[in-house]
């Protein structure tokens, strides 16, 4: 194994495992990064590989460490970490050929892991400049002679041959909607939205700029304040965390006087929740999907794909007027032994007020005027969450008024629960769809008022009416905590990230979202009538027939068409010369006796005719081919005056 | 029975065709077959391609892609690597046994493109093995390539190459390209001269093979250098005179001349005979003796030089040979 050979194994193994590094154990990230410090000394050093009892050690440990760390060898993150440990274990023990080319089979692998974590463009480029390496040192491993630029040049151009044949396939390679095994339960990494909701939980959230879905409005989109994309629905209060509560009731919900439909597409993001969202209160659906008593839509399966559904929704609504008498006792429940002064308060309430109305809008105005605060970084709380917010603190974010209105309402015994969510979304001029970010996560409450059913009552616009009608940014006096593009950034940057963006939406929607009903799409776009299988294969193999023989056209032209030989060239074109001056030259007349007669004829050419014989000779059938020689054979052929 | 026909098939695919002067590789000599790498990375794509589906990965159907675009592509690759190379079988210096033989190729190369990790064997019974190691080597573009292939003389007489395999798994080592070479030429083999023999003095029949002296007074003029002439026997005043290399020529009294004589050899098999008469023949001529060499098929009559050395070599290697004297 030569040095450059083994230089370019460790870039190998050092790009692909470098992606990995943040979602790897630190100890694996470091031991890692050792080995390979460590290799890059041997062979810089030129000294021996370590036996093979000290691999074996670090093998074995490496492998103990990871089953303590997961617990198991075989769930996705495992399998990763391990197969990254011994790819670059396995660099400690290159000694054939053999050994570097599982290397580089081990190094394709783990490029694809790295799939599982990140698809975006800018790894797709990555993957690209991975490739060129990889390849470099395929070939350099088959060929250790050949020079740097000719091995990039062979990679580049396999590369790049390659490309518009993959893209063939990639288009027409029939699609087999997956999966086609059991997946691991790690096999998707969930984020965003929870179903349970505790003091901080959404402050967290907020912080996170990813994208939660996107939205193409087909007409006039709503206005901002009607924007509530509801996602879990909170019933269960144990003082401090809220949480679904024990089972969903099998009741259908009833929605009358609809009003004011609207219709969308969601691209939703992997989030490994059943939960779809939607605007209040959808009536159709695009994928099959469940509408449950308190009107989450729940997807047969956790969403760990990304998903595109069309939805239609009604802004104007009564939603179960009726309401059956078990969800009217849920939301009635509260903790016993919890917040003595919110329960007095709310019973004060009631006291004064029969009507329902009046309590929320007492309670609204309530948070109105007491001076309290909307933060991102509110104080803690004790026990008494409630009580403790409502009296002492006062600040807080959407979660503590959503959930110490719903804790007020149910004292005054108003069903009341939480409903967790987004709300609004950034608008994309470019692309000219809605983004909606974790940022925007967003919790209110819904009460049930006899004759109106259940009601959207959102306490955090009473505080900071901005967070509704606007912003984030603009709600929240001190910013600093958001995320920089949650803040107010100038134009140009919000231009390229709107730009940025809709590359991203495309390229999720087209290449990463590629599936059988896309493939069938496009296709037919294409112009193929009635997309079958047989017809794409037969469509695959005779494009990558078609570009496959052009290839080969091109590449074997080179070989056909030969070099010209300059000197040959020369020589003749004197010939004709001479021919022309009346001295031709016999068929079976080598070049020494044709210069020979030639000067005996003409003996003012004699030197000048005998030298280039000579020269010609040596050029074409001796062993002189410099370059220089070349040049002046050829500079005094065209000097030749007959 | 298999196996049986699978040889009679080979045979029949790859019929041996012995070739002479320059044989260009067309698309008809060359073939492929996929390595036991280009195998494994199949297998490897498969299981890749299982992932994919099963994951939803997008960017995992690029990778696997175009891998295997890649693979595909260095099938035309390493076709073209051997395709319009121009092969000519050249010569090979005369050895002798027990040494290797060199036989000397030439591999022109008239594209603009190099050929890189040629290889040349002997062709064994194997696809994917064949018999010793390969010679290794590249044709940059626009050179004729001087390739010398090695090959250990065991017998005297005339060895050939018989039929080499000129192979090249470049780019990626995913697919075997191959062609045959099968080339008359041929080597002539010496036999091994005995190690130690002394030169049979008196034993010719006319007596007069005495020691000679070297000969040195009688210089007879100047002649032509041929290889293999003493240097200090070149003339080197004619030399400085630019003309040319020439060596003193002396002649030897006609009665000091010896022969090596096949019936004087005393060894009981003909092998060793004839190794003795080898090593006879090179100590004649390293002393400058002149001699001639008697054997049972005729005799050469006495000289000395290289040529004489190189004639009467060949005639001990080709005795009682089936094959003819002359290539």
């Amino acid at each position: 194994m030569n040095k450059p050979l083994t230089y370019g194994l460790l870039l190998c193994i050092l790009m692909v495992i470098a992606p990995h590094a943040e979602h790897l154990p630190l100890w694996v990230s470091s031991l890692c990064a050792g080995l390979l410090l460590w290799r890059t000394y041997l062979a810089y050093s030129g000294k021996a590989l370590p036996k093979r009892w000290l691999l074996a050690l670090i093998t074995f440990a490496g492998t103990v460490g990871i089953v303590i760390e997961f617990n198991t060898l075989f769930g996705r993150e495992a399998s990763v970490t391990l197969l990254v440990l011994l790819a670059t274990l396995k660099l400690m023990e290159l000694h054939k050929a053999r050994d570097a080319m599982v290397l580089i089979y081990l190094a394709c692998f783990i490029i694809i892991t790295n799939f599982f974590y990140s698809q975006s463009i800018p790894t797709a480029l990555y993957l690209l400049a991975t490739m060129m390496v990889v390849v470099a040192t395929w070939v350099h491993l088959q060929a250790q002679s050949i020079a740097l630029k000719p091995r990039l040049r062979i990679a580049a151009v396999l590369l790049l041959q390659a490309i518009p044949l993959m893209l063939i396939l990639f288009i027409l390679f029939p699609r087999v909607p997956g999966p086609l095994w059991g997946l691991p339960q790690d096999a998707y990494s969930s984020s965003g939205l929870d179903d349970k909701m505790s003091p901080g939980s959404l402050s967290r959230l907020i912080l996170s700029e990813a994208v939660a879905f996107r939205v193409t409005f087909n007409d006039k989109p709503p206005r901002r304040n009607q924007m509530y994309w509801r996602g879990p629905v909170l019933w269960y209060f144990d003082g401090r965390t809220w949480t679904p509560g024990t089972t969903v009731l099998a009741l259908a919900p009833k929605f009358t006087e609809l009003d004011q439909a609207i219709d969308y597409v969601v691209t939703l993001e992997p989030h490994n929740k059943p939960w779809l969202f939607a605007l209040d209160v959808p009536d159709k659906l695009s994928v099959p999907a469940t509408l449950t008593f308190d009107f989450q839509l729940l997807n047969n399966a956790p969403v760990n794909t990304r998903l595109r559904y069309a939805a239609r929704s009604n802004l104007v609504y009564h939603a179960n007027l009726q309401e059956a008498p078990r969800p009217l006792q849920r939301g009635l429940q509260l903790p016993k032994q919890f917040n003595p002064r919110a329960r007095q308060l709310a019973a004060e309430w009631r006291a004064s007020n029969k009507d329902d109305v009046a309590i929320v809008n007492t309670a609204l105005s309530y948070f109105n005027k007491q001076n309290f605060v909307y933060t991102l970084e509110p104080p803690p709380l004790d026990v008494n969450t409630v009580d403790d917010f409502l009296f002492t603190t006062k600040q807080g974010f959407c979660e503590h008024y959503a959930s110490s209105f719903v804790f007020l309402m149910r004292a005054a015994n108003i069903p009341a629960r939480v409903v967790t969510g987004y709300l609004g979304g950034e608008f994309n001029d470019v692309g000219n769809y809605y983004i909606v970010r974790q940022s925007d996560a967003h919790a209110w409450a819904e009460v049930w008022l006899a004759g109106q059913g259940w009601v959207r009552v959102d306490p955090t616009g009473a505080i900071a009416p901005d967070r509704v009608q606007r912003s984030l940014s603009a709600a929240v006096s001190n910013n600093a905590a958001l995320p920089f593009m949650a803040r107010n950034p100038p134009q140009w940057m919000r231009d390229l990230r709107f730009n940025l963006d809709t590359l991203a939406n495309q390229w999720n929607q087209w290449v990463l979202g590629y599936d059988t009903e896309r493939q069938f799409a496009f296709l037919m776009r294409l112009g193929m009538e009635s997309v079958t299988w047989q017809k794409m294969a037969l469509n695959m193999m005779s494009g990558l027939g078609i570009v496959i023989a052009l290839f080969s056209l091109y590449m074997l032209r080179h070989l056909f068409t030969q070099q010209p030989d300059k000197v040959q060239a020369a020589w003749l074109k004197l010939c004709r010369r001479l021919t022309k001056a009346g001295l031709p030259r016999a068929a079976h007349e080598g070049a020494q006796d044709y210069a020979a007669r030639v000067a005996a004829s003409r003996p003012e050419l004699a030197e000048a005719i005998l030298d280039l014989a000579t020269r010609y000779i040596s050029l074409r059938y001796g062993a002189m081919n410099d370059e220089l020689a070349q040049r002046v054979f050829l500079q005094r052929a065209t000097a030749f005056k007959t | 029975m298999l196996n049986a026909l699978r040889h009679r098939f080979k045979s029949w695919l790859f019929r041996p065709k012995i070739e002479q002067g320059t044989v260009t590789l067309t698309q008809r000599r060359i073939f492929i077959i996929p390595t036991r790498q280009g195998f494994m990375l199949a297998f490897v794509l498969v299981l890749m391609l299982l992932g994919d589906i099963n994951y939803n990965l997008s960017l995992g159907y690029v990778l696997t892609f175009l891998l295997t675009m890649m693979a595909v592509m260095s099938m035309l690759h390493a076709f073209r690597n051997l395709a319009h190379l121009e092969i000519r079988g050249g010569r090979a210096e005369p050895v002798f046994s027990g040494e290797t033989a060199r036989f000397i190729f030439h591999f022109n190369n008239r594209s603009k493109l190099s050929r890189y990790q040629l290889c040349l064997v002997k062709t064994g019974v194997s696809f994917w093995k064949d018999s010793g190691t390969p010679i290794q080597f590249d044709a940059p573009a626009l050179q004729d390539t001087e390739v010398n292939f090695p090959l250990p003389a065991t017998q005297r007489g005339w060895l050939q190459t018989g039929r080499l395999t000129l192979f090249t798994e470049f780019p990626l080592g995913l697919f075997y390209a191959w062609s045959y070479l099968h080339f008359d030429t041929r080597c002539l083999i010496y036999p091994k001269p005995m190690s130690d023999a002394a030169l049979p003095f008196g034993s010719s029949p006319d007596g007069t093979g005495k020691r000679s002296v070297a000969g040195d007074e009688d210089f007879a003029g100047l002649r032509k250098y041929t290889a293999g002439d003493a240097l200090p026997r070149i003339a080197w005043k004619a030399y400085a005179h630019e003309r040319g290399l020439q060596v003193k020529h002396f002649s030897t009294p006609l009665g000091e001349e010896l022969w090596l004589d096949f019936s004087d050899t005393q060894d009981r098999n003909e092998e060793q005979k004839l190794a003795r008469m080898t090593r006879w023949v090179l100590d004649a001529e390293a002393q400058g003796l002149r001699y001639g060499l008697r054997m049972p098929d005729g005799e050469l009559p006495s000289n000395n030089g290289i040529a004489h050395r190189e004639e009467c070599l060949r005639r001990i290697a080709l005795f009682n040979l089936p094959q003819q004297l002359l290539p």
